[in-house]
């Protein structure tokens, strides 16, 4: 069963990284075949498994004071652009282009 | 001293008796690093850094007053560690010219004790791959290419194929490190094992290659790739070295919140001579698919010895040991998916010139920064935890990971102590015949011996244990109970003690170090 057109746009959307050709997308369609695997095991009555340490309760929250920052300077100097202390990103609230209006490969499959 | 010298033994031994100087040592490593360039094994050198560095150490030696046993050692770290004002690329164009603002807590504790760092080592794009070959810097060429040993049992098809064409790879992800540790270029160096990439390469490399409980090492600092399971992992030359950096690096850190607040210890390894109380268990699904008949023969060997010597050796069975690939496929695209969303340009990194709109520059930022493995590990993540799949491939995936790990406890609740396996299904490939398969399947392959362990988060170790037939290292896998790494690396010194596993004969050192081949020990010192 392959993944619909549909679900692959979705997918570049969400991550926002795309499949780039019929071979992405083959590599997702193996992944699938692959993880099927997984329901051969029988888990019935099994809890999933969030962490190895979960006995030991060692996520814990600490008090809310301040203990470091003041580094301004340092999280700035990686960014390329940035005016005065800001981050400067693009024009934000405007979708990725719609299937139709781009070019993909996608279209032709 | 020479630069083939285990740590603990010998080279901090001089060190303090000034037999050799930090800086002399530092110059040695950074003149053998640039005659081996030809393994790629660094990314960066901080050159000018390390000096500094090693004369502040050389200056405390004078005093008479060393921070440890670490002060003015030589030693390199994966390029997924964060090391302030060093570049940090993790072999990917997403972060190349990316300049640490920090150093991650495994850093900070060596620098802290005196340790030199020499430089930044290759690997696998964000420690995706089991080979050190997909990396935006090339590949990582294992040292052991260029040994007597190797070339001896190589047999050249045609007049022109030389070393050029025949080089094996490191493994991987942690390739370059293990590269760094084998060619003499460091003491020790750091990696990380996320399903296998300290101990594999470690097994190719012949280097000891040890991988820690997790939650006993910080991981902050470490770019992660699967959070609830990357631990940073040690590759030395021997075992009490690598019991050495375990003591300098675990501990809680309140900057990791998954660390376990329980005090750790640092203990000298005790030289085992009784072998007579020890439970040995061989599981019987490690003798996968794909198993070479010389590694088998090895791993066979391996606990006739230990039986020998009058331990129990018993066979055992971990019965889902063939779903760890499948179920560490779903949940580490998932936590992949999740952790290369923080890679948009905007703080750091690369950032493309597209600026249409915020999704469109992230879109190209992404499609520009990551290589194939990475995208499509992100695109198979964000499939597995879509709404509709998120119970029948995730929780799926969580659930069978509890089968996993409960198969471990049932295991060491019967009475074994330590688990013995192999590391690798074979020795080290030829890079012109690894290449042949993609990365993913390439990957599942040859972490099937080795995921399982960071599956349930139990410490474990490979061993260099012999030379194959084309005279290349083998190592075998040590695995043990949870934060019980004295147990496991007690045992396996004891092994490397029995095996005395070769020093490799490299042209470069030998023009380098005139000590190296007058002592022609194992690398193992009791």
């Amino acid at each position: 069963q392959r993944v619909s057109v549909e679900v692959l746009e979705h997918l570049e959307h969400l991550a926002l990284v795309d499949f780039r050709d019929a071979e992405g997308v083959e590599r997702l369609q193996k992944a699938i075949q692959f993880a099927d695997q997984l329901h051969e095991v029988n888990t019935d009555g099994v809890e999933p498994m969030d962490s190895v340490l979960e006995d030991r309760w060692c996520l814990y929250l600490r008090e809310d004071d301040v203990t470091e920052g003041n580094c301004t300077k340092e999280l700035l100097e990686n960014a390329r652009e940035k005016v005065e202390e800001y981050f400067v990103a693009p024009p934000g609230n405007i979708p990725l282009l719609k299937l139709e209006e781009r070019e993909t490969f996608l279209q032709g499959s | 001293a020479a630069l083939n010298d285990g740590l603990h033994s010998q080279v901090s031994a001089a060190l303090k008796e000034g037999r050799v100087a930090p800086t002399e040592l530092c110059q040695r490593c950074l003149a053998l690093i640039k005659s081996t360039k030809f393994l790629n094994a660094y990314i960066t050198v901080a050159e000018e850094t390390a000096l500094k560095q090693a004369e502040e150490s050389e200056e405390r030696y004078k005093r008479g007053q060393p921070l440890g046993i670490l002060d003015g050692i030589p030693i390199a770290v994966k390029d997924n560690f964060n090391t302030a004002g060093i570049e940090t690329t993790c072999a990917s164009n997403m972060l190349k010219g990316y300049i640490s603002p920090y150093n991650a807590t495994v850093v900070q504790k060596l620098l802290e004790q005196g340790a030199v760092l020499l430089g930044k080592t290759n690997l696998d794009e964000f420690a995706m791959g089991s080979g050190s070959t997909d990396g935006v810097f090339g590949p990582v060429r294992n040292p052991w290419s260029y040994s007597k040993q190797y070339k001896e049992k190589s047999v050249p098809k045609s007049h022109s194929e030389d070393e050029e064409s025949n080089w094996v790879i490191t493994g991987g992800s942690s390739g370059g490190s293990a590269a760094a540790v084998s060619s003499f270029t460091c003491f020790a160096a750091l990696g990380s094992d996320t399903g296998g990439s300290t101990r594999n390469p470690a097994a190719h490399c012949g280097v000891v290659g040890l991988k820690p409980t997790y939650g006993l090492i910080s991981r902050h600092g470490l770019i992660p790739l699967v959070n609830s399971m990357d631990v940073p992992g040690i590759l030395t030359r021997c075992v009490d070295d690598a019991a050495v950096l375990l003591g300098s690096l675990a501990g809680h850190d309140p900057k990791d919140s998954t660390t376990i607040q329980d005090d750790f210890k640092p203990f000298e390894l005790p030289n085992l001579t009784d072998v007579s109380k020890l439970s040995i268990g061989i599981p019987k699904e490690y003798h996968a698919p794909g198993l070479s008949s010389e590694i088998l023969a090895l791993w066979s060997k391996a606990a006739d010895l230990f039986k020998n010597a009058g331990a129990k050796v018993v066979e055992v069975s971990l019965p889902h040991t063939p779903y760890s690939i499948v179920c560490y496929h779903v949940l580490c695209t998932a936590e992949v998916a999740s952790n290369m969303a923080r890679f948009d340009g905007l703080e750091y990194g690369h950032r493309s010139d597209v600026k249409d709109s915020t999704e469109s520059m992230y879109a190209a930022t992404r499609r520009e920064g990551f290589n194939d493995v990475v995208r499509g590990r992100i695109l198979s993540g964000n499939y597995f935890l879509l709404k509709q799949n998120y119970e029948k491939y995730f929780v799926k995936a969580q659930k069978v990971r509890r089968l996993i790990a409960k198969d471990f406890v049932k295991v060491f609740r019967s009475g074994v102590d330590i688990l013995l396996t192999p590391t690798t299904l074979s020795d080290a490939a030829p890079y012109t015949e690894f290449i042949q398969e993609d990365n993913r399947t390439r990957s599942a392959q040859d972490d099937i011996l080795t995921q399982a362990a960071n599956m349930a988060g139990l410490p474990a170790i490979s061993v260099p244990t012999a030379l194959s037939e084309r005279g290349l290292p083998v190592g075998l896998q040590f695995i043990g109970r949870s934060f019980q790494e004295k147990q496991l690396l007690t045992v396996a010194k004891w092994f490397e003690k029995q095996v005395q596993f070769p020093v490799i004969q490299l042209e470069e050192v030998k023009r380098h170090d005139s000590d190296v081949f007058q002592h022609q020990k194992s690398a193992s010192f009791s």
